[in-house]
């Protein structure tokens, strides 16, 4: 295997800070930022207990990331499927010696810290496929016998965080492994192919995988209105939340909908209705374009680099966040069932928050060592 | 690096294809964003606005009820509650453990408290016991340590002075039926109480008030955060009786125990100064809810407790008639004042006799001996001569057989039969011997103590067709200044003023004549005299062989076959002011039980207010600026 770098400069510490995007980690601390104040407002104009918490979160989410970025990227090439088997062995481990939160077996408390598996998983498994598909030849990707052992990657954290069960999380990772083979080379007819063959198989997942909480939420997402004191409640009151906030919002702290509790989980999955409620559409709009500054940072780092491994994990971290995002804003405006994906860089809850900044972390290693060529791998059939 | 160049080429323009629906993925988000947050904003505001406050009711207070004087007949008053809010208490069973230590609960009271506390938000206060009296609250507050989530709230209860007094009259009120729910939402308020008999029930509306609201920021679970706005209630209207509470007190005593009642009335104005019967019910214990027991001993007392006699009570009037068979006979020409009856203590009619109450009989008799001397023969006489349809005509025209309109519920309208009554009600043809004893007020005839005294009202009024009335006015609570009621002009009832007098000056012989029948219960001091007619019904039918072998003394029957004592009388015998009618259930004689009863209530009504002859003098009007002065 050729993982030694061969033709480039040797990178020094000094250089590697000096490549550090700085530009990214102010995006990231301004967005984290917002998620302080929102934290702040959803605790009634209060620090504790969620502001004063995730801040020294971020503190330390923050200096992990700029550890990751200096670290070699090789080290990340070579222990990916380590880092990937871990996070396995700590799904398996959440079923025996989980915490349960919110109907589900998703903590593992180590005494010090308590840990969600799923998070890590999502980035451990950008690390497998991208390790995977770095080492595969462009011909061979074209290959139906090829995707065996990426689809049993994808697999094996979908089945374990499915069970656990976590809904959400697992169509997650689920759909940022299918990104990962889409941007890999997979034929896009299989994509069409695995399309339908999802749609055929909604009725037996509906019969004999998905829980009574699970069907109930999916058909309030299709109704609300039926029943407005029961299932749909958290729909509809983040719907008015929303839409009474109005353009510029109720302002700071003002947000009755926030602050007399009609909203549930206002400081994790519906954080967004709070600060679209105080703030507006300006408000909302104001955070989607930090967020989309974000992607397009990541497009252009990961459109740069001239490995592809980097590139891969680059996409990889950009898509996850992408999706994150997106499933956890569209839920709270009514656009996709109640799942339970926080929203990133805002929501209360440190793995998540941890393994984010992680992400973005391997994102600017990414960027560090977008020069640095890993060899042909696979490619050169070595 | 061919290769790689490939496989980026694929990559990037994958990427692009991704970031591409990406792009649109987040355009729909904001799209989404401005229709919730533009276009539906409106109506998603209402819905928070909704959401966010709640519309509490403000029990007004019931309005009070005073007598002609302003004397507070039924007000409010404060009523201590002790709450128990579950939340603060935390463990409600010991909770309530400890506050039975201080103030016993029964058995029953803690498993309905219980009851409540699973019902109930935990943050809803329960009520564990109103009432309270002063002690209990001191000791209370004085072992508030320890009686964590138990707190001590004023709420406002109807309080009736004199309730066993006032009872036929105020009636009571008590907490609204399930059938009495009429969507509007203050019946719904728990501990709302509303009029269900007497005056109570006539003004209950107005007595009512209007409730006030108040805007309140609720939470998710309903909690209270804080006030918004609040549109204070409007207390209920005052309503001034005509009645005088003293001599209503004065007269209740007087009837005591006895299945009885009597009405008192301004001649002139129609003005209801007392009405009583008795024996009645305490209207406080209706407030605050009977007990199975009192409930079983209200409806099995044989006084029917619960029954108002003066208005629903109905008797057969019996002499207290005569001064209506007398008018008749008058009036149509039948017989002149000095037409002669000879009396020799019985009458024959066919091969029946009817008998005078006195056996030896009394001689020979012209109208005002007829009346003073309460001779039946001369009546069975006047009454075959005038005809039962002209009696009845002229009862009617004094106020028997109808409903006299009182405001009150539940009057009864008696019966005064005649020819086409009997026809239509019985099939059957009148009978003159039934005309005989219409002259003495037996038979069908049915009438209430109200009635007669309306009656003996038209008698000494000079003729007018006077209505009784109970209330003199209803005060709205914001009233500045307050009109003087209206008095009612009555139409005359064309009856001849020589007529009229003949029967006034004959009811003051029957008092003071030393052979009227109730000469011994007559008032001696002058200038209080009074006038009046006795009555004595049977409710028995004395047999032939019975009257041979000797009638039975009233004692010495049981009580329920003893006769029915009347009275109706007037004072001042020279500018005749109050009527008095008077009614002893199974009491016997009217001369012997009722007459002293009517005399000490008319001697009371003279003596104790002279300024009443004015009935302006003492308005309302500033003595009702507004709720600061009412009972709390």
């Amino acid at each position: 295997m050729a993982l030694s770098s061969s033709h480039d400069p040797e990178l020094t510490l000094g250089r590697k800070i000096r490549q550090i995007p700085w530009m990214l980690v102010l995006l990231v601390t301004m967005t984290a930022s917002v998620g302080f104040v929102m934290l702040y407002s959803a605790a009634g104009g209060n620090l504790d207990p969620w502001t004063s918490r995730q801040m020294p979160r971020f503190g330390v989410g923050l200096a992990v990331m700029l550890v990751v970025a200096l670290t070699d990227i090789r080290l990340w090439l070579r222990y990916a499927y380590v880092f990937y088997g871990l996070s396995l062995a700590l799904l398996i481990a959440v079923e025996f010696v989980g915490a349960v939160g919110m109907g589900a077996q998703r903590w593992i408390d180590f005494g010090f810290v308590s840990v969600q598996p799923s998070e890590i998983a999502k980035v451990t498994l950008i690390l497998a496929l991208a390790r995977y598909f770095y080492a595969s030849r462009v011909e061979d990707v074209g290959r139906l016998t090829h995707l065996f052992v990426p689809a049993l990657l994808i697999a094996a954290p979908v089945i374990l965080v499915l069970g656990q069960p976590d809904f959400g999380t697992a169509v997650l990772l689920l759909f940022t492994g299918v990104v990962l083979l889409f941007l890999a080379g997979v034929r896009a007819w299989l994509f069409a192919f695995a399309g339908l063959a999802a749609v055929a198989a909604i009725y037996p997942i509906w019969q004999f995988v998905l829980l009574d909480y699970q069907k109930a939420r999916v058909l309030t997402y299709l109704r609300p209105e039926n029943d407005p004191l029961g299932a749909g409640y958290h729909i509809l009151q983040s719907k008015i939340a929303l839409g009474s906030g109005g353009l510029f919002g109720k302002g700071f702290l003002q947000g009755s909908q926030s602050h007399l509790n009609f909203l549930p989980e206002k400081q994790t999955d519906f954080i967004f209705t709070v600060l679209a409620e105080e703030f507006g559409m300006a408000g909302g709009f104001g955070l989607l374009g930090l967020y989309l500054l974000l992607l397009i940072y990541g497009f252009a780092v990961s459109l740069r680099c001239r490995n592809h491994f980097g590139r891969l994990v680059a996409m990889g971290v950009i898509s996850a966040l992408f999706l994150n995002i997106f499933v956890n804003v569209a839920m709270v405006m009514g656009l996709l069932p109640v799942v339970g994906i926080p929203l990133p860089l805002i929501s209360y809850g440190g793995t998540a928050m941890l393994m984010l900044l992680f992400s973005f972390g391997l994102l600017m290693c990414v960027y560090v060592h977008r020069d640095v060529t890993l060899g042909p791998g696979a490619a050169s059939g070595d | 690096m061919h290769r790689d160049s490939d496989r980026y080429r694929l990559f990037s323009r994958r990427s692009i294809l991704l970031g591409g629906s990406q792009a649109v993925l987040f355009a729909a988000l904001a799209g989404r964003m401005y229709y919730l947050q533009v276009v539906e904003s409106e109506r998603y505001t209402t819905l928070a606005e909704e959401n966010r406050v709640s519309l509490k009711l403000l029990a007004p207070p019931r309005g009070r009820i005073v007598d002609r004087f302003g004397r507070p007949m039924a007000v409010n008053r404060q009523n201590y509650r002790a709450m128990l809010i579950p939340e603060k208490a935390v463990d409600v069973a010991r909770a309530l453990d400890r506050f039975s230590r201080v103030v016993p609960l029964s058995e029953a009271e803690a498993k309905r408290i219980l009851r409540e506390v699973g019902r109930k938000r935990r943050f809803l206060p329960v009520l564990v016991r109103e009432n309270l009296t002063w002690d209990e609250v001191a000791r209370i507050e004085v072992n508030a340590p320890e009686l964590g989530g138990v707190s001590i709230d004023v709420g406002q209860s109807r309080y009736y002075p004199d309730g066993v007094y006032t009872a036929p009259i105020l009636g009571y009120v008590s907490a609204v039926s399930e059938e009495e729910m009429t969507g509007d939402p203050l019946l719904e308020l728990p501990g709302f109480r509303i009029g269900k008999a007497g005056v109570e029930r006539v003004h209950d509306e107005a007595l009512r008030g209007r409730s006030g609201t108040s805007q309140v920021e609720v939470n998710a679970l309903g909690r209270e955060i804080r006030e918004l706005e609040r549109r204070e209630d409007q207390p209920g209207t005052e309503a001034w009786l005509t009645v005088d509470l003293e001599l209503q007190k004065y007269t209740a005593r007087r009837l005591g125990e006895q299945a009885a009642a009597a009405v008192v009335m301004d001649a002139h104005t129609g003005d209801v100064l007392t009405l009583a019967s008795t024996p009645t019910f305490d209207p406080n214990s209706f407030n605050r809810g009977l007990t199975p027991e009192e409930w079983r001993n209200l409806i099995g007392d044989p006084r029917s407790p619960l029954n108002n006699k003066a208005i629903a009570g109905q008797y057969a009037p019996g002499s207290t008639f005569k001064m209506a068979v007398a008018l008749a006979a008058l009036e149509s020409g039948a017989v002149t004042p000095d037409s002669r009856v000879f009396c020799p203590g019985h009458m024959e009619l066919g091969n029946a006799t009817f008998h005078c109450w006195k056996p030896e009989g009394h001689g020979t008799m012209n109208m005002v001996d007829g009346i003073v001397q309460s001779c039946d023969v001369y009546f069975y006489e006047i009454a075959r001569r005038t005809g039962i349809d002209r009696i009845a005509a002229m009862a009617r025209r004094l106020g028997l057989g109808a409903k006299a309109g009182i405001d009150l519920p539940g009057e009864k309208s008696g019966l005064i039969p005649s020819r086409a009554w009997k026809k239509k009600a019985k099939g059957e043809s009148w009978q003159t011997g039934e005309t005989l004893l219409a002259g003495i007020g037996q038979g069908f005839f049915l009438i209430t103590p109200l009635q007669l005294a309306v009656m003996t009202a038209r008698l000494v009024n000079g003729g007018k067709a006077v209505r009784p009335r109970l209330t003199k006015q209803l005060v709205p609570f914001d009233a500045r200044e307050t009109a003087g009621p209206d008095l009612p002009a009555f139409d005359s009832l064309d009856i001849h003023p020589s007529h009229l007098e003949l029967v006034t000056n004959a009811m003051a012989g029957v008092m003071n004549s030393p052979r009227g029948t109730a000469f011994r219960a007559r008032i001696k001091q002058t200038g209080r005299r009074m006038g009046g007619k006795t009555g004595t019904v049977q409710v028995r039918r004395i047999t032939k062989a019975e009257r041979e072998a000797g009638v039975l003394k009233n004692e010495e029957l049981p009580w329920e076959e003893r006769d029915h004592a009347l009275f109706v009388g007037y004072a001042p015998v020279d500018n005749p002011r109050y009527v008095v009618s008077v009614i002893v259930e199974h009491g016997g004689g009217g001369a012997s039980v009722a007459a002293p009863i009517a005399r000490d209530i008319l001697l009371e009504v003279q003596e104790r207010d002279p300024s009443r002859g004015r009935p302006q003098a003492r308005l309302p009007g500033d003595a009702v600026s507004g709720p600061a002065e009412r009972e709390g």
